[in-house]
């Protein structure tokens, strides 16, 4: 098995670096498809001929697409993610910074909602077809089937204009410690929360309640055990390879998916500052985003095949 | 007389350089001492405190952000910058003049070429060095030569020769003669910033003589300021410390403000203005400025080049319904002139141009026409609401034979791209603060930014004639007379002036006038106000 599983991690690293190689052709195409450059975004209506010369000057930017790109590509192979174009910081403090936020967003919200999401599903699988699994159903049926924003709206007029519970405005920064931090970010994480419980708990219930149906389960029910010993003690253990594969990618949606939600709740994290630095057209920041989350999927994907071969001897040892 | 005289004790009150005592004896030698109490309580009230810690939500803050004033183009860092860290040479005050500010005295010749600046003695920047005449020369340099990627560049070259004499004086020398030259001075692009040997300035070391210097900044998040204990203005930098947060998302700042995040915002949500004025404990600030909506032609190209297709599309927009539905309320009428109401030498008796089909019809008669087909690009890039606004313009076109087709474009790059490019489009102006530097950077034949590509012979002559008119009567008289040019020749429609509106917490305390130059008080509330 050890060798199998290090066959299997080596090739998939080795596809990801190619994959964020794709993705970062793919995003000096789109930010270079895009209309103006840095220069006259900042300018903006300000922006003279001249001006705007003399800074993609100062900026390398009349060189070629292709040579910025693999000048940019060689100082990133030697780890140099290099200097936002419109204010000269480094990249690699400035995705730091904002990385440490998104994903303590991401890891609050995923504390709630992936045992949330399971529990739901195994009550719902367990009382199917009666009220409170139609309940369960509609209600995170309801809050994903809404936008991310207006859920986050809601739950902002809600408790932060009609009750003054939590604040409106996640304003974080690194001195915030980790309670104070949770209580900040409350409305934030409830709204990703209430967007992602609703696949966790589906998946978990169809994969049961497929489950149910097979031989070893009526066995099980003709020993006389109680249902929710059934589904909990032999119906879950093989249902966890595709409730794995559910949990992780709604873990990468709440990295990557928070981009909307940040900008309604002004968190300063990766998300939002995709958003500018395309507007911006910052070339260098957008790259570094897009690097951290192409490798946030290529990993958590990782993650979530070695650990559903953990959960399945079928997948481990092939026959 | 005696008014003015007891304005100036009260703000000398205000100010802490009087006392009570002093105030009362003031008072009773100008015959008011039965109302010197009344009055003395009022300015005292008035009177800044010190200490808090001021939290405002600002808009237009972005993680391109920096020091370096060349290339700030918005309220989070004009506030930052020219408002919290940094001085100008001069200011402009709430009364719309430009007064000296880091300049001790500003001085013309005759003709108003050639300017003598002296700059104060007793200023010193954060990290301990004193003003000169070297680190403001350093500064205007920043702007100027081919290198320079300013947007203040046309500014700073108009400044011409820059002369020291004496380590604490400027001898400007100008190409012509320019009545308004130390307005040029408090452009929030030209902050000072303390010069090293090689006549350099490190801008992005943020050092400044203002009222607060940077504890820690985060572009496009937060900065986070202190108060410089050896400020040199009585009465100014009054909080503790003061935390700027960018609140881009309109919603974002209404709710904060709402529920208590932050103690001011500027840039309301016109929609949610009113209500949020309902909120006890918030005040809604409505201020008069220099903002303009525009519809520029450009005159060069057909049907634009006809004075009569201009004057027909003049007429035909019906301003009024502009500003109750695309501006709330929030603005007043435009006169298809870029001087609003609240700056000096406007034309207040031109007459309004109103909303008139009949009379554009007539107008496009005389162009030869009997109905007229244009095209208009619009994104809300330039301005918000801009595309419904046009809308609206089509609308009130149709009865005086004129059909206007909206292009919608996006906003990106819609600047670089369609403004200026097409015939034409929907644009803006923040305005200038005065009549002179408002025509030439958009008016002026020739321009950058002549948005209408515009060239009228006599509007050139008094352009320069009024530029160098030390005589207020005569200047007066020029600016009135370019406002009626623009009005009834000029390529672009000005259908309104737009408010800045605000919000503040009522446990501020503030200047009687505030400031219309820009949104929340010129961008200086962390200088001027304080905490009752």
């Amino acid at each position: 098995m050890q060798n199998t599983l290090s066959v299997i991690i080596i090739k998939r690293l080795l596809m990801g670096v190619f994959i964020l190689f794709g993705v970062s052709i793919l995003i000096t195409v789109g930010v270079e498809a895009l209309a103006g450059d840095v220069c006259s975004a900042v300018l903006g209506q300000a922006a003279s001929p001249e001006t705007v010369a003399a800074c993609q000057a100062q900026l390398g930017l009349n060189q070629p697409v292709y040579v910025r790109y693999f000048n940019w590509l060689i100082n990133v192979v030697q780890g140099d993610f290099g200097t936002s174009l419109a204010n000269k910081r480094e990249v690699s403090e400035l995705l730091s910074k904002r990385m440490g936020n998104t994903f303590y967003l991401a890891t609050a919200a995923a504390m709630f909602a992936v045992p949330i999401g399971i529990a739901l599903g195994v009550i719902a699988a367990l009382y199917r077809n009666s009220a409170v699994d139609h309940v369960i159903s509609t209600s995170t049926l309801t809050a994903i089937s809404s936008p991310e924003f207006f859920v986050g709206y809601i739950l902002m007029a809600v408790f932060a204009v009609s009750n003054n519970w939590f604040p409106a405005i996640s304003d974080v920064d690194s001195a915030t410690g980790f309670w104070s931090r949770l209580y900040v970010s409350a409305l934030p994480v409830m709204t990703l929360t209430l967007v992602t419980i609703a696949h966790m708990m589906r998946m978990t219930r169809a994969s049961i309640v497929n489950l149910l149906a097979s031989p070893y389960i009526e066995m099980a029910k003709l020993k006389g055990m109680k249902p929710s010993r059934i589904i909990i003690k032999h119906a879950l253990p093989n249902a966890w390879a595709p409730i794995i594969q559910v949990v992780v990618l709604n873990l990468g949606y709440m990295v990557v998916g928070c981009v909307v939600i940040e900008v309604v709740f002004v968190y300063p994290g990766l998300g939002a500052l995709t958003v500018e630095s395309v507007m911006l057209r910052d070339l260098p920041i957008v790259q570094g985003t897009a690097m951290v989350f192409a490798t946030v999927y290529v990993v958590l994907f990782l993650a979530a095949d070695i650990l559903s071969m953990l959960a399945n001897p079928r997948l481990r040892y092939r026959k | 007389m005696a008014d003015n005289e007891i304005n100036k004790l009260q703000k000398r009150v205000m100010n802490g350089s009087l006392s009570r005592r002093e105030f009362m004896r003031a008072a009773a030698a100008m015959g008011l001492a039965a109302a010197a109490p009344m009055l003395y309580a009022k300015a005292a009230e008035a009177k800044p405190k010190k200490g808090g810690h001021y939290r405002v939500g600002l808009p237009a803050g972005n993680t391109g952000d920096n020091m370096d004033t060349a290339t700030n183009s918005d309220n989070f860092m004009i506030t930052m910058a020219q408002g919290s860290v940094r001085n100008c040479v001069t200011e402009v005050d709430a009364n719309g003049r430009a007064i000296p500010e880091l300049a001790e005295s500003l001085e013309p010749s005759a003709d108003a070429a050639t300017w003598v600046v002296k700059v104060r003695k007793d200023v010193v920047f954060h990290s301990g060095k004193t003003l000169d005449a070297d680190d403001i020369i350093a500064s205007i340099e920043h702007h100027r030569g081919k290198d320079s990627k300013s947007a203040a560049k046309s500014v700073a070259e108009s400044m011409g020769e820059m002369k020291k004499d004496g380590p604490n004086t400027i001898i400007f020398k100008l190409k012509s003669g320019n009545a308004d030259f130390p307005f040029l001075l408090s452009d929030y692009h030209i902050t000072i910033g303390a010069a090293d040997k090689d006549g350099k300035v490190d801008w992005m070391a943020g050092d400044g003589t203002g009222p607060y210097s940077i504890k820690s900044f985060d572009p496009g998040v937060r900065a986070h300021l202190i108060r410089n204990p050896n400020y040199f203005k009585e009465g100014e930098g009054n909080f503790d410390e003061a935390t700027l947060l960018a609140l881009n998302d309109a919603n974002a700042r209404m709710n904060a403000m709402s529920t208590g995040q932050v103690d001011a915002i500027a840039r309301c949500d016109l929609k949610t203005a009113k209500l949020l004025g309902k909120k006890p404990g918030v005040t809604v600030l409505e201020t008069e400025g220099t903002k303009h909506y525009t519809y520029p032609m450009d005159v060069r190209a057909k049907p634009f080049d006809d004075n009569n297709v201009r004057m027909a599309l003049k007429l035909g927009i019906d301003r009024q319904v502009f500003i109750d539905t695309v501006l709330r309320g929030y603005g007043a009428l435009g006169n298809d002139h870029p001087i609003g109401a609240s700056q000096n030498y406007h034309a207040s008796n031109l007459p309004q141009r109103k909303y008139d089909p009949e009379k554009a019809k007539w107008y496009l008669k005389q162009a030869g026409m009997s109905s007229l087909d244009v095209e208009m690009s619009a994104s809300d890039a330039a301005f918000a609401g801009a595309v419904d606004a046009t809308q609206l313009y089509a609308e009130s076109l149709k009865p005086a034979g004129i059909n206007l087709t909206i292009k919608r474009v996006s906003d990106d790059g819609y600047w670089s791209n369609v403004w200026m490019k097409v015939p034409w489009s929907a644009s803006y102006w923040s305005g200038r603060p005065t009549a002179d530097w408002m025509f030439t950077i958009g008016w002026k034949a020739g321009g950058n930014w002549t948005e209408t590509f515009w060239n009228n012979e006599r509007f050139e002559k008094l352009l320069l004639e009024g530029r160098a008119e030390l005589n207020e009567a005569k200047r007066s008289e020029i600016y009135q007379e370019m406002q009626s040019i623009c009005r009834d020749d000029g390529g672009a429609v000005v259908p309104c002036f737009v408010k800045s509106v605000d919000a503040a917490s009522d446990k501020l305390g503030r200047p009687a006038k505030l400031a219309g130059n820009f949104e929340l008080d010129g961008c200086r509330s962390v200088a001027r106000w304080w905490f009752k």
